[in-house]
């Protein structure tokens, strides 16, 4: 088992296929909730080859492009503090806030660093004690364990300038509230592999049972892709609403328990801001009182003015799943990835970026 | 001499006459860099052509390679994607004061033996020394002179409708190598950088056909940006088949779990050649008889449609576009 070529397999793909055309009847929605799954469908020419009676919409599933333009304001506040060293997973550099962005900010001498790993951070503070270091705790579920064994981290070593802005969020609250919203009907979810091999299955059963939508988890090589697919129009022709695993290779239905325990050691939810749908509530991961000493929140006086969102941009709905990238008068001309207006087209994992650069795909 | 590189070293006193006597002149002695003259004079006759790149890789040693040994290949590699035989290169280094000694010769034996293997001389360099934090340990540039065989005439303009392309082998093991000792980002792989001269290569295609239309060696921006500029410069299309390109399984799992495409990944040892549908096998032949083009193959054509375009049939037998990357690939956070 190589578990890379398998997943590619074109003999498995026109299998999966073949039964997905022979059963789906029933005209269906389904989201892909994650950024990753978005830019696979569309690597792999995934839509133009399902029937009609399926759409699929994006969700918003791109960490770096649900991160709200007051946060990326605040980023960019705290990158012009003399004395601080701003640390970041590389996408949020590139983000456009209300004026300028964490790029231009860093072109004008503020001390601004990609990172690879939370650990870089710690490793950068230790090295800079004259300094402070922010890490800017961007992502979902999946980033979140890692950001928390940093402050643990920091904590064990008595690193006492190192800092989160606690950006995280969390992936089930924003799929209720969008399915509140009654803003898209939905009738099957997508959802993400890599947030749910941390969290695993059972956080999915709420949306199962509350809004009667299928669930199967799905990784990210095309045969997982339409397998999953093809457990949801299962699932919609039968009348059923479960959650599945379609990842079994990379999800346990308890996820996984350690990076969990790492997570609520560190964190508790809070109220987030999201692009798009503005705060949501226990949507957000907030430092813990025994961890505050690591929050830059309460380390720093962040000062910005009111936020602004780009005239014209409408990342905020292609997020939401009510409009999609081609609706957007700036897509492809004003908004491009040379000159990124919204998030969406700056990110790899943007639903804006993955429609241009795979140019929506050609009949096959 | 002291065991790291202090800023005395570049002040051209005693202490910079000894680098360079020490460090560099015995180690990549030849008669026209022994002269240490402000510059190399020597004989020629033909058509030259002429390259220069920097090289600022971080970290300086990686799996199957480091930054001496990229410095040659990457302008020995530009010289033979003309069509050039390399003949000579000069070596300007800007290292950073408090660069370990012991690294920096480790470096040069690696130019050294670099430079055998690519049948070149460096005869001519210079050194600076930069104050800590100027710069990252170590930046090399390498400009290098070759000489054009009669009747060769490459270029990436050339690429007509109906030619085919080849590839020399797996793609994005230079870029994962190097990822995977990247801090932060460390994993274990067996993987190694493919950096490599391709002189010999590129002579023993040449042998087998006069007609080569272009030659390209697929660095930054990896395939997609190398196919994308011939298909831009040529104002032809380019069709190619994602079963045909050669991929490591290591590459295409670490593609997957840091959410790269192997498309847009570096290599250092690896060229792409159209060349006439006529011509194609033999020189496919050439080439998987060279020990750098053992896994080479026929990855597309060559379209007179959509000029400019690159378009890649997915192994699930639809169609994308392959477009450049903007900036660098970044691994993904979700």
């Amino acid at each position: 088992m190589r578990f890379i070529t398998e997943f590619r397999s074109s003999k498995l793909a026109s299998g999966l296929l073949s039964q997905i055309r022979l059963r789906s009847r029933i005209p269906a929605r389904l989201m892909e909730f994650c950024g990753g799954h978005t830019v696979a469908i569309f690597k792999h020419g995934i839509r133009q080859m399902l029937p009609s009676t399926l759409e699929m919409v994006s969700g918003p599933g791109c960490p770096v492009c649900v991160t709200a333009n007051a946060d990326i304001d605040r980023a960019i506040a705290l990158s012009q503090i003399p004395g601080v060293i701003i640390t970041t997973f590389g996408d949020m550099l590139k983000i456009p806030g209300s004026r300028s962005s964490l790029q231009e900010s860093k072109a004008s001498g503020a001390d601004v660093r990609m990172v690879y790993s939370t650990m870089d951070a710690v490793k950068i503070a230790s090295e800079n004690t004259d300094k402070s270091i922010v890490f800017l705790g961007i992502g979902f579920e999946t980033t979140a364990p890692t950001v928390a064994a940093s402050v643990i981290q920091a904590k064990e070593r008595g690193i006492d300038n190192y800092y989160v802005l606690s950006l995280n969020k969390l992936c089930p609250p924003v799929i209720r509230a969008i399915l509140d919203s009654g803003e898209v009907r939905l009738n099957g979810l997508v959802c993400p592999g890599h947030v749910s091999a941390i969290i695993g299955s059972y956080p999915w059963e709420v949306i199962a049972r509350e809004y009667r939508i299928p669930c199967v988890i799905s990784g990210f090589e095309p045969v997982d892709i339409l397998q999953c697919v093809s457990m949801l129009v299962d699932q919609i022709e039968q009348g059923e609403a479960k959650v599945e695993i379609a990842y079994r290779r990379g999800v346990r239905p308890e996820g996984n328990p350690e990076a969990i325990r790492l997570m609520e050691k560190v964190f508790e939810p809070a109220p987030a801001r999201w692009r798009g749908m503005g705060e949501l509530p226990a949507s957000g991961l907030k430092l813990r009182k025994e961890y505050r000493q690591f929050d830059a929140e309460l380390a720093f006086d962040i000062a910005t003015e009111p936020a602004q969102e780009p005239v014209g941009c409408i990342c905020g709905e292609i997020l939401r799943g009510t409009k999609v990238p081609r609706d957007c008068p700036l897509f492809a001309g004003i908004c491009t990835p040379e000159h990124p207006v919204g998030p969406c087209m700056v990110s790899s994992e943007g639903s804006c970026s993955a429609h241009y650069l795979y140019g929506g795909n050609l009949a096959g | 001499m002291p065991d790291r590189i202090l800023l005395t070293h570049g002040s051209g006193g005693s202490l910079a006459r000894e680098l360079v006597e020490k460090s560099f002149l015995k180690v990549l002695n030849n008669p026209l860099l022994a002269r240490l003259d402000d510059s190399a004079v020597f004989d020629f006759s033909g058509t030259l052509a002429f390259t220069t790149d920097s090289h600022v890789v971080s970290p300086i040693f990686f799996p199957g390679g480091d930054i001496g040994r990229l410095a040659v290949c990457g302008t020995v590699n530009d010289l033979a994607m003309s069509g050039a035989r390399p003949l000579y290169l000069s070596l300007a280094l800007i290292i950073e004061e408090g660069l370990a000694m012991s690294d920096l010769d480790r470096v040069v034996a690696s130019i050294q033996r670099a430079a055998e293997e690519a049948g070149v001389k460096i005869i001519t360099g210079d050194t600076k020394v930069v104050s800590r934090g100027s710069a990252d340990g170590l930046f090399i540039n390498t400009a290098g002179i070759g000489v054009v065989p009669e009747g060769v005439n490459i270029s990436g303009s050339n690429a007509k409708s109906g030619d085919k392309v080849i590839l020399s082998g797996n793609i994005g093991d230079h870029s994962i190598a190097v990822l995977s000792k990247r801090e932060g980002l460390s994993f274990a792989t067996t993987l190694e950088s493919d950096c490599a001269p391709l002189g010999s290569l590129v002579a023993e295609m040449i042998a087998v056909s006069s007609s080569i239309r272009c030659l390209r060696d697929p660095t930054r921006g990896g395939l997609a940006a190398t196919l994308n500029e011939i298909a831009g410069q040529s104002a032809v299309g380019i069709r190619i088949e994602e079963e045909k390109i050669p991929v490591r399984e290591e590459v295409l799992g670490a593609c997957e779990m840091l959410g790269l495409d192997p498309l847009y990944l570096a290599n250092e040892g690896k060229l792409v050649a159209v060349v006439p549908e006529r011509d194609a096998e033999v020189v496919l032949k050439a080439m998987r008889a060279n020990c750098y083009g053992k896994e080479a193959a026929i990855v597309g054509e060559v379209l007179s449609e959509s000029p400019g375009r690159v378009v890649m049939k997915t192994g699930l037998g639809t169609s994308r576009i392959i477009d450049m990357l903007v900036g660098d690939p970044l691994p993904r956070i979700c």
